[in-house]
């Protein structure tokens, strides 16, 4: 690749500095999808009796799905632990591009601190990639404060989640594919933050949606593994397409499609129109597919059926932030709108709401954790929507660091229940909290360490989530009473009527999402346990190579606070700057949080915002105390979890069957687009109009044409010679007539 | 004059043309194409008689391809007699597609 320095890069203060290797960063992911594609690509196993060597210790962890069924029934000994013959190479491959990308963004955002302030963008072009007429669109990155920090989430948190896999994912026969996918993942999501201008981040954007539905469906000989992946793509895919009309509408209209020359343009544009309106939600549109939201969320519950690590990574901690990404990044276009403001708003608070309350009532550890991950998107785009950018953002960093905690450390519980079950010959459900209950005698750390999760995402005090949430509430309750937001008006109701709703709705789901974490761990870690005796012995603590990670992230969790330290915490506690990320973004989305505070950047008062915090701590308290008290699992007793399932009546029976949300798009979209595939388009359009009418119609009146030509060849001359002197009279005839 | 001329060769090729349509031994009919084409060569030399000397030359294009044409016919009809034993045009059908 030939860097080209471009004129206006020519006198950036990072031009000729580690900034330069920009390019590096998705090209390392890329070698390791090649190196570890190839591999993949290699019979699983040596031929001939396997090595005993190769399988140290007595794990036969076989992931959950598609292959363990069949391996309970031989005895332990008349199977060979299954281990990819190029495991070692990948084990080493796969994170090693991680952390050189990882080691290179460090040190491009060490030079970028060392540069002092920085306010323009600094863009490196590549090459022209679609020149057509009055279009160029040029493969250009983009580096800013904010792409170096989702360059950074996604690279340090990455790294942390391919080592946890090489524990996880040991012995599955598909290791190199789940590397080479995982890999690729991680450079088109790293195309995706760098990308200059909306066509390149679409690239990236579809990329990621691309090896999301790869790993959804890994497992894909199981028919609901791959039924999950179709339905991240479709899904996924009604979202790309508001992306794009809103990619054409720029280009029409404002004539530019790269970020710097949008953002410059859009000056020209009607502060409210209904053009910039347009755009805003149609790029919304894209995000509540890519980011689950209301109503494209079906898909992320689903998404759970690939291994939890890809849970962790695509599905909580970056890709399905992407559109949070977005809309930040476009924050020059939605400071413009309001009305797509309050709309973004609007539906992350009652995604939020929505997704804490089905959360209530999920059984399957990775469920939990997919609605209560829908629900914190929610909070995520509350933020974007009223305009608080840098809380979003904070938001979406310290939600992949205890999300990814939480995934990982349900992954570690999902491990040690399903190596016990495989000891056994158990056909029961991993990852079912009911057959689970006091793991934290066999897993203790794990117990410590998903706790400080669960503490970060109820938002209690001085850790991670408490800081970002907390910012997002009093954003929004601050919004409500003054910005161009609260003056506009949604179908009628007045903003500030809107935004004190969402603010409402983000405390309830505060509240809810306290008591599901602490429902969570009540199940899994504490009590009786439920495994049964057998099983019993076989629990214990994940190996290093997972649980190191988690201790990583468990830090990350706990003091991921301190990236943004609201003003009110520093003065009690002078433990750290006041307000770093809030600097550290300035440039980028300063100016347009400003246009929408109608200029002034003055805070609530002091008094406001110790009451907002109050509340928001006492919800938080409040939630892990209900659902300490009402809680017990020990009533679950031997009940298995067919006969729970039927006990539960009127509202838990909704939360428990999400709304029949699933249900309703099956039967309003799904089996009708189905019943008209099948009996218009297939039976009627295929069959009848294209292979009946036009295919075999054009043989049957070629064949017919044949057949009559044919019939007049009689050979008999008399015929032939009457035949001419008819059309001898009838030309004579016609030129006499005429 | 040309009145009578022409009227004397369009009966002339009138009967050609019934009797190649009526009759089935391909002598008949061949001796009835020559009988068109007699008609033809009459209605020329009648116009010659105005427009000048064309007429007659083409009268006798007409008759030298007439000759070659009665040589080949009739060469063709010895022969699909020799296979034949016939010259019945109603059992000949050999063209049929």
């Amino acid at each position: 690749m030939l860097l080209q320095h471009a004129a206006a890069g020519a006198a950036h203060p990072l031009s000729g500095s580690t900034a330069e290797l920009l390019w590096l960063l998705p090209v390392l992911p890329l070698l390791g999808f090649i190196v570890n594609g190839l591999l993949s690509l290699t019979p699983a196993y040596h031929a001939g009796p396997a090595d005993p060597s190769a399988s140290p210790g007595a794990d036969h962890f076989q992931a959950t799905g598609a292959s363990h069924h069949e391996e309970g029934e031989h005895a332990e000994a008349d199977h060979a632990p299954v281990r990819h013959r190029f495991a070692s190479i990948v084990s080493i491959v796969g994170p090693l591009v991680l952390v050189l990308s990882f080691a290179l963004a460090a040190s491009i955002f060490a030079t970028m601190l060392g540069a002092g302030e920085i306010h323009t963008p600094f863009i490196q072009r590549y090459f022209s990639w679609m020149p057509a007429g009055d279009l160029n669109i040029e493969w250009a990155y983009q580096l800013d404060q904010l792409s170096v920090v989702m360059v950074l989430i996604i690279t340090g948190v990455g790294t942390l989640i391919h080592i946890f896999s090489i524990g996880y994912m040991r012995e599955d026969p598909g290791y190199p594919r789940y590397f080479a996918y995982l890999n690729l993942f991680v450079s088109f999501m790293l195309v995706l933050v760098l990308g200059a201008s909306y066509p390149v981040m679409f690239i990236g954007w579809e990329g990621v949606g691309l090896c999301s539905y790869l790993l959804i469906g890994f497992w894909f000989s199981a028919k609901a593994n791959a039924d999950a992946g179709k339905k991240a793509f479709i899904v996924n895919r009604i979202g790309d397409f508001g992306f794009l009309v809103a990619i054409f509408l720029m280009y029409a209209n404002l004539g530019a499609l790269d970020f710097a020359g949008v953002a410059e343009r859009s000056v020209q544009l009607t502060a409210g129109g209904s053009l910039v309106t347009a755009i805003c939600l149609f790029l919304f549109l894209g995000c509540t597919g890519k980011s689950a939201q209301i109503p494209l969320y079906t898909w992320l519950p689903d998404a759970m059926a690939g291994p939890t690590p890809v849970s962790a990574l695509i599905h909580a901690a970056t890709m399905v932030t992407a559109g949070v990404y977005l809309v930040a990044r476009s924050s020059f276009l939605f400071s413009l709108a309001p009305v797509a403001g309050l709309t973004v708003a609007l539906i992350g608070g009652m995604t939020a709401l929505f997704a804490a309350t089905i959360g209530l009532k999920q059984w399957d550890i990775k469920k939990v954790l997919a609605y209560s991950t829908v629900s914190q998107l929610g909070y995520m785009f509350i933020a974007v929507g009223v305009g608080a950018y840098v809380a979003g953002i904070f938001h979406l960093a310290t939600h992949a660091f205890f999300k990814a905690l939480l995934f990982l450390g349900s992954g570690s519980v999902i491990y040690v229940m399903h190596q016990a079950y495989h000891h056994t010959h158990k056909h029961d459900d991993a990852q079912d909290m009911r057959n689970m209950g006091g793991l934290r005698r066999f897993m203790p750390v794990t117990f410590v360490l998903m706790w400080i999760a669960t503490l970060a995402i109820a938002g209690i005090p001085i850790f991670a989530g408490f800081f970002s949430k907390d910012e997002i509430l009093g954003a929004a309750f601050a919004r409500a009473h003054e910005s161009t937001l609260a003056d506009a008006s949604l179908l009628g109701v007045p903003g500030s009527a809107v935004l004190y709703a969402v603010y409402a709705m983000g405390l309830i789901a505060a509240l809810l999402t306290a008591i599901y974490m602490t429902r969570m761990m009540l199940y899994t870690f504490h009590g009786e346990n439920r495994t049964g005796e057998a099983e019993r012995s076989h629990l214990g603590e994940a190996p290093w190579v997972m649980t190191g990670p988690l201790v990583v992230l468990a830090i990350l969790s706990a003091f991921g606070g301190w990236l943004n330290l609201p003003a009110f915490f520093t003065d009690v506690l002078p433990v750290g700057k006041t307000a770093s990320l809030d600097h550290w973004l300035e440039p980028v989305v300063g100016e347009s949080a400003l246009r929408i505070t109608h200029g002034s950047s003055a805070h609530l008062s002091a008094s406001t915002e110790y009451l907002l915090v109050g509340v928001a701590v006492a919800v938080a308290v409040t939630g892990i105390l209900i659902a300490f008290a009402r809680l017990k699992p020990s009533l679950l007793g031997t009940r298995t979890p067919a006969q729970s399932r039927a006990s539960e009546t009127g509202i838990e029976r909704i939360l428990a069957n999400k709304y029949y949300v699933d249900e309703a798009y099956d039967a309003a979209i799904v089996n009708p687009t189905v019943q008209i595939s099948r009996k218009l388009l297939w039976r009627g359009v295929d069959v009848g109009l294209i292979d009946g009418l036009f295919v075999n119609g054009s043989a049957w009146l070629a064949r017919g044409l044949g057949l009559a030509g044919s019939w007049a060849q009689s050979g008999q001359v008399g015929t032939y010679a009457w035949a001419i002197v008819v059309g001898v009279l009838a030309v004579l005839g016609a030129f006499t007539v005429g | 004059m040309i009145n009578e001329a022409l009227f004397f060769s369009a009966v002339l090729f009138t009967i050609g043309v019934v009797g190649v349509l009526t009759r089935r031994n391909a002598i008949i009919i061949f001796m009835c194409v020559e009988l068109m084409l007699n008609a033809v060569n009459l209605t020329f030399v009648a116009f010659s008689k105005l427009y000048g000397a064309a007429g007659q030359i083409f009268v006798i294009f007409v008759m030298t391809v007439a000759a070659a044409e009665a040589a080949v016919g009739l060469a063709i009809i010895i022969s699909i007699f020799r296979h034949r034993e016939t010259v019945n045009l109603q059992n000949i059908n050999l063209l049929k597609g």
